[in-house]
């Protein structure tokens, strides 16, 4: 029977432990993946964590090879001895140690003078790690802070006196995350957050441990090798960005359409209304950090948006970025929703409490998820937190603004329609761009594009932060940026470009641009800035390539319609060339400067 | 619970665990004479064993298994206790 990759997300661990070798000899051989090079650097064995951690990236589809380090040797590997690691070439370090791998723990009678000393020591072990990876391999960090002890020596005093060893690693957390925030090639596994929720006594087993160094029970493993699963797809875009939504039973208690809006449990009359209150809460706050909320019911839609006019209903209609009610197929609802918002399919997390209904989209649409939430809404928040589906390695202003600017569009469509010809209408958003060379201040941005655009999108290579900023220093590269606004907001940054210079041509290993502009004309202006900066590094001609996905269709004839000449075409992907003699420039609507030094 | 019964539970246990659907164990057979029962695959064949039957073998038991026999007889022994 064939796997689908889906369920492999919600397996537990007793089906890991039984299956595993069977689902990676399965999924290892089916086609279209990338390889993913990671090295895991452990403090206790780390081949569990390894186990598990290789089918959930296949599932997620990588093509995945691991390093790890002789047991206990995270120190060494990286420090005195790192010839096997550099060896390696990993993409990603992940440093899994333990509270067990702490030397620095201060004395029981220790004085706030020493806890001090101790845990500076602590933490430059640490840095010494990081710097040395940083220097010699410059690649993406995962280090995973501590678990509080397995036990608490001096009781409640044990987070509060100089020699506390949970006070300790608190204490230790706080200043990893205090250099996380200052690095943005170092990410931080919140181990701690991880062991909470599944509790101590569960994480722990001790068993394992005095037998065979394996530090967690095959529950705590798993809940790890997931959150690093969900870190991993981040780093390469594979994070969802829309929450759909059902109505009915789903956001609140009843049936609209039948009870009528003064009847629907929302509020905080009953316990029931509570809940469904709590989930709405709980959704505004999913939007405040950049996921889009959108709805799909069944339903009479004036009827369905009068719910939103409950006094007591916490969400708005205008939180929601596409609003779907009809009495049409939902799996046909999402699609439509998903051509509106201009993402994949596999942007979207489905929650439904009807299981026919969440089996009918699952069916019909592959690639979205669904989690099983159940039909009991105080349970919703935490099956949805643990799907960890919005996982974001950086969270930016763009981010934080994307609903707004979701809002804003639907505006631009009603608008456009207004206009004698299309010309016009673009003259009218009196759009501003700033096209410049790869600045340190935008490269979170740069890279986080870069990974998750999927539809305008050339070459669709990925790179990590640190090979972004390598290129970026790189005199044999021009690289670009574009920022758009317009009379109706700033965009931010939505477009990139890496070109490398070969010969008297530049090769354009890299163009994408966000959907949000598209048919705005700001590839034109791109080109312009692109051509200007070539010419004067002496060039004379741009050899542009466009590999095909299963999803950047839409660029397909993009360097025809720029006017390149077809060069040649091997296994689908064709390469086009354009010389720069005579170049006139394209962009009419858009008026262009460089960075803004100010 | 009888040891042809635990014998038969450890069968897809063991096949599953080495991804080998055509093994048959028998009481004798031990880590030198199944193929891939590696110090890796012990350990997850051990944690799978604990949790299908629900037990959880001490320190000193896990010491003293040479062969799935000693292995049905403490399965027993734990089952007995409980």
């Amino acid at each position: 029977m064939p796997i689908d990759p889906r369920t492999i997300e919600l397996l537990g661990p007793d089906d890991l432990l039984l299956k595993r070798r069977r689902l990676v000899r399965e999924l290892r051989g089916t086609g279209g993946r990338r390889e993913l090079r990671v090295a895991v650097l452990g403090g206790s064995t780390t081949n569990e964590v390894v186990d598990f951690l290789e089918v959930l990236l296949l599932a997620s589809g990588f093509d995945p090879v691991f390093y790890q380090s002789e047991y206990g040797r995270f120190y060494e590997d990286a420090v005195q001895d790192p010839t096997a690691l550099i060896d390696f070439r990993p993409e990603i370090v992940y440093l899994h140690t333990s509270y067990r791998n702490v030397v620095a723990f201060p004395p029981v009678a220790s004085t706030e003078e020493q806890h001090q000393t101790q845990l500076a020591r602590e933490l430059e072990r640490f840095r010494e790690i990081w710097r040395s990876i940083h220097d010699r391999i410059g690649c993406q960090i995962i280090q995973n802070n501590f678990e509080l002890p397995p036990y608490a020596l001096l009781g409640n005093l044990d987070t509060v006196a100089s020699g506390g060893r949970s006070r300790f690693l608190l204490d230790l957390n706080a200043a990893f995350a205090a250099d996380v925030r200052a690095n943005p090639r170092l990410l931080i596994q919140d181990l701690h957050g991880i062991s909470s929720r599944i509790g101590l006594d569960r994480w722990f087993d001790w068993n394992r441990w005095f037998s065979y160094k394996i530090l967690y029970s095959p529950e705590g493993t798993l809940a790890l090798a997931r959150s690093l699963n969900a870190m991993i797809r981040a780093i390469y875009g594979k994070s969802r960005k829309v929450l759909l939504l059902d109505l009915d039973n789903t956001l609140w208690g009843g049936v609209i359409g039948d009870d009528g809006v003064d009847k629907i449990q929302i509020g905080r009359e009953t316990p029931l209304a509570e809940a469904y209150t709590a989930f709405q809460e709980y959704c505004a706050l999913m939007r405040q950090r950049g996921v889009l909320l959108a709805v799909c019911s069944k339903n009479d839609e004036a009827i369905a948006k009068g719910g939103f006019e409950h006094p007591d209903s916490v969400l708005k209609l205008t939180d929601f970025s596409a609003f779907k009610a009809n009495w049409e197929p939902k799996h046909e609802n999402l699609i439509q929703a998903a051509g509106e918002l201009n993402l994949g399919v596999d942007s979207f997390v489905f929650v439904d409490d009807n299981p026919a209904e969440r089996a009918i989209v699952e069916a019909q649409v592959p690639g979205v998820a669904v989690p099983d939430v159940g039909s009991e809404v105080s349970g919703f928040i935490s099956l949805l937190d643990r799907g960890r589906y919005f996982e974001a390695v950086s969270l930016s202003k763009e981010d934080f603004d994307r609903a707004a600017m979701y809002a804003n569009r639907s505006e631009q469509i009603a608008l456009q329609s207004k206009f004698a010809n299309y010309g016009e209408y673009l003259d009218s958003l009196v759009m501003a761009a700033e096209i410049d060379a790869f600045q340190p201040v935008y490269m979170d941005r740069i890279t986080q594009l870069t990974n998750k655009t999927n539809q305008f999108n050339l070459t669709t290579r990925r790179y990590t932060l640190a090979e972004m900023e390598s290129i970026a220093h790189d005199s044999s590269y021009v690289t670009l940026y574009g920022r758009l606004k317009d009379r109706f907001g700033d965009n931010g940054l939505v477009t990139v470009i890496v070109g490398r210079q070969e010969d008297t041509a530049l090769h354009l290993d890299l163009w994408l641009m966000s959907c949000r502009v598209l048919k705005r004309e700001m590839e034109l202006a791109v080109l312009d800035t692109l051509v200007e900066r070539a010419q004067k590094a002496g060039l004379n001609s741009l050899v542009g390539y466009y590999i095909p996905t299963s999803k950047n269709g839409m660029v397909a004839d993009h360097y025809r319609n720029l006017g390149f000449e077809q060069l040649g075409s091997e296994e689908g992907t064709t390469a086009w060339k354009l010389d720069l003699a005579g170049y006139q420039k394209r962009n009419k609507h858009i008026q262009v400067s460089g960075k803004n030094h100010g | 619970m009888d040891s042809d019964t635990i014998l038969a539970q450890l069968q897809p246990i063991f096949q599953d665990i080495l991804d080998q659907p055509d093994l048959v164990i028998t009481r004798q057979s031990n880590a030198q004479n199944v193929e891939d029962w590696d110090s890796l695959a012990h350990v997850n064949l051990v944690t799978a064993i604990e949790r299908h039957f629900k037990v959880k073998f001490a320190l000193a038991e896990l010491q003293g298994l040479k062969d799935v026999g000693d292995m049905i007889e403490l399965i027993q022994r734990k089952l007995s206790q409980k």
